[in-house]
């Protein structure tokens, strides 16, 4: 049986985990979605939908916050006490995390970022980009539980109407793994429209120097009618609000264009906008990763050349 | 407080990676640096050694012995001393079998904090740190931009896909910090030039009482099949900026009918 770690969020499934259940359907054995924390049972039935045959849920109060050890306790105790062999993971802040716990919990095989799984004869082969994406390498197990981390937004949910068999389990929490508690939760409701909808996106990085320089991604938006958008680096820097965010822990986008000031282009950012049609980057270091996925790489000093890039296309759109 | 940084030697950025075909690995043969992500961790472990006013600041590493080149940066911007767990038989190693080789070195530092900076530049792994505070058993916080060391305890506020969150954790415990958390120091010439005397040990896998069996690839639970070239994309120019780079990217963009 495959089992997957579904995550939830204030009641919703994610997509990146539904995904990754869509997939699982494909492999052609048992799959088992896990959903875990209180109130997950009332999704059970969602699960079932996106072709879970069984739910496990847990519903103990140690499972409230989306922190990683409890969650491992609880998978370590359901791959012991259940036949599966596989366990698979949106990868996520806290699926990263619980993934690599339960490796070593379980002395378990993990690979991570994959963007592809097949069975071939009762073996499963991964694929993940390696090198900046250079290269592609098959990866597999050479043991049972085979764990794996997929690439956020690699499979797409696709609805199959089941229903699922819903079990409940009561997992037993080991102390270190509680002794983390979480103490705020400052979560953001998605709202109205965004940069997710724009066709030309304009996103600043660390490169920028400080906020202030900000103005200048603004203004070259402004002069091609598109959308700022920024990396984690200096959302977390408090530069630029966490809305505007694109990456892995923030929105995923695919405008038509999308030009990178500044930014090294790390994979967190890069799983966020590699489905843009065309890329052009601006970056002073000639050897940043974001070189080995744009269409136009310019390696130069972007306080130079976006003010007159920005007075180029007002001058050639004025005219 | 005693805190230990564990490191990375990755290969140098101006170095072209590869991976051998023959043995399906990242080729290190070349030039290796500290991986740059790491050097915000050790950064971050003198702050809080300095806001102490006291404590020990302890690079541990996992690697080939050249690796204690790379380990000698962190040490001139600072850190105390350096513990580099080398072995031949270490090679290949995995997850499971990389965190079982540093879980020993690190149980033996018995340190209040550990920490890990946000991802290996070689592998783009990301994930070391919750299997390494698995084998200490110990909490774990990951993605951390900002955290703040108590009485016994610690807070790490970091961003998930939703927002911030902010957890508190007892002491000991193991923390990833995010590439927000600050602005590494560059090393001083004084450091620089201090950082050869600094206490530099290596220690094999026998010397942590580490089964040789359990790391490198017998250890390894994964394994690297094939290797394969990536779906090609279009075409990709690189220009350097001679002045007229804005130019030519507005030629670019004419010529793909996007302005």
């Amino acid at each position: 049986m495959i089992a997957v770690f579904v995550e939830h969020h204030e009641g919703q499934l994610q997509r990146g985990s539904l995904g990754v259940l869509s997939k699982a359907v494909t492999l052609g054995e048992e799959v088992a979605a896990v959903l875990l924390g209180p109130g997950t049972k009332e999704l059970a039935r969602e699960a079932g939908r996106f072709g879970a045959q069984k739910v496990f849920v847990a519903e103990a109060p140690e499972l409230e916050a989306p922190l990683p050890q409890p969650r491992v306790d609880a998978l370590a105790q359901l791959v012991g006490e259940q036949d599966i062999d596989t366990v698979l993971f949106g990868a996520s802040v806290l699926a990263s995390d619980v993934a690599a716990g339960l490796a070593a919990r379980l002395d378990a095989g993990l690979n991570w970022d994959l963007v592809e799984i097949e069975a071939s004869d009762g073996q499963l082969v991964g694929k993940r980009p390696a090198l900046e994406d250079s290269v592609y390498v098959d990866v597999g197990w050479t043991s049972e539980p085979r764990l794996a981390l997929f690439r956020p937004g690699t499979f797409d949910p696709a609805e199959s109407g089941g229903e699922a068999q819903v079990e409940e389990l009561t997992p037993t929490f080991e102390e270190f793994s509680t002794a983390a508690t979480m103490v705020e939760q400052a979560h953001e409701e998605s709202s109205g429209p965004s940069i997710e909808d724009a066709d030309v996106i304009v996103a600043g990085g660390r490169g920028l120097g400080g906020p202030e320089n900000f103005s200048l991604v603004e203004g070259l938006a402004k002069a091609l009618g598109g959308a700022v958008a920024a990396t984690r680096a200096v959302v977390d820097a408090g530069w630029y609000p966490y809305a505007s965010q694109v990456g892995q822990t923030g929105k995923t986008v695919s405008p038509k264009l999308y030009i990178a000031c500044g930014i090294s282009g790390a994979i967190q950012h890069k799983v966020g906008m590699q489905g843009s049609g065309n890329v052009v980057a601006i970056n002073k270091d000639p050897n940043a990763p974001i070189f080995e996925f744009c269409d136009l790489g310019v390696v130069g000093d972007l306080h130079e050349i976006v003010p007159k890039l920005t007075e180029l296309v007002q001058q050639r759109r004025a005219g | 407080m005693k805190i230990a940084v564990c490191v990375k030697e990755v290969p140098d950025a101006a170095v072209h990676k590869r991976i051998d075909p023959e043995t399906k690995r990242l080729d290190r043969s070349g030039e290796g640096a500290l991986n740059h992500f790491d050097t915000q961790a050790v950064e971050e472990a003198l702050r809080l050694k300095e806001a102490q006013g006291e404590g020990e600041v302890v690079l541990v590493s996992f690697g080939p012995a050249s690796a204690l080149d790379s380990l000698r940066k962190a040490l001139a911007m600072g850190a105390d001393r350096a513990v580099l767990v080398s072995d031949e038989s270490g090679a290949g190693s995995d997850l499971v079998a990389t965190s079982r080789a540093l879980g020993a070195a690190l149980q033996r530092e018995e340190a209040d904090i550990v920490l890990f900076g946000q991802q290996g530049s070689d592998s783009d792994g990301a994930v070391l740190w919750a299997a390494v505070a698995e084998r200490l058993r110990v909490p774990v916080i990951s993605q951390v931009a900002e955290l703040e060391v108590g009485e016994g305890k610690l807070k790490g506020k970091r961003q998930t896909e939703f927002g911030y969150d902010v957890i508190e954790a007892p002491l000991p415990a193991v923390v990833a910090v995010s590439d927000a958390i600050n602005e590494p120091r560059y090393p001083s010439l004084k450091g620089i030039m201090g950082a050869k005397k600094k206490p530099q040990e290596t220690m094999s896998l026998a010397d942590l009482g580490v089964d040789e069996g359990s790391v490198g690839e017998a250890g390894s639970r994964t394994t690297v099949l094939a290797l394969a070239d990536p779906p090609p994309r279009g075409d990709s120019q690189k220009i350097e900026d001679d002045g007229s780079a804005a130019e030519q990217i507005v030629e670019f963009l004419a010529g793909k009918k996007l302005l």
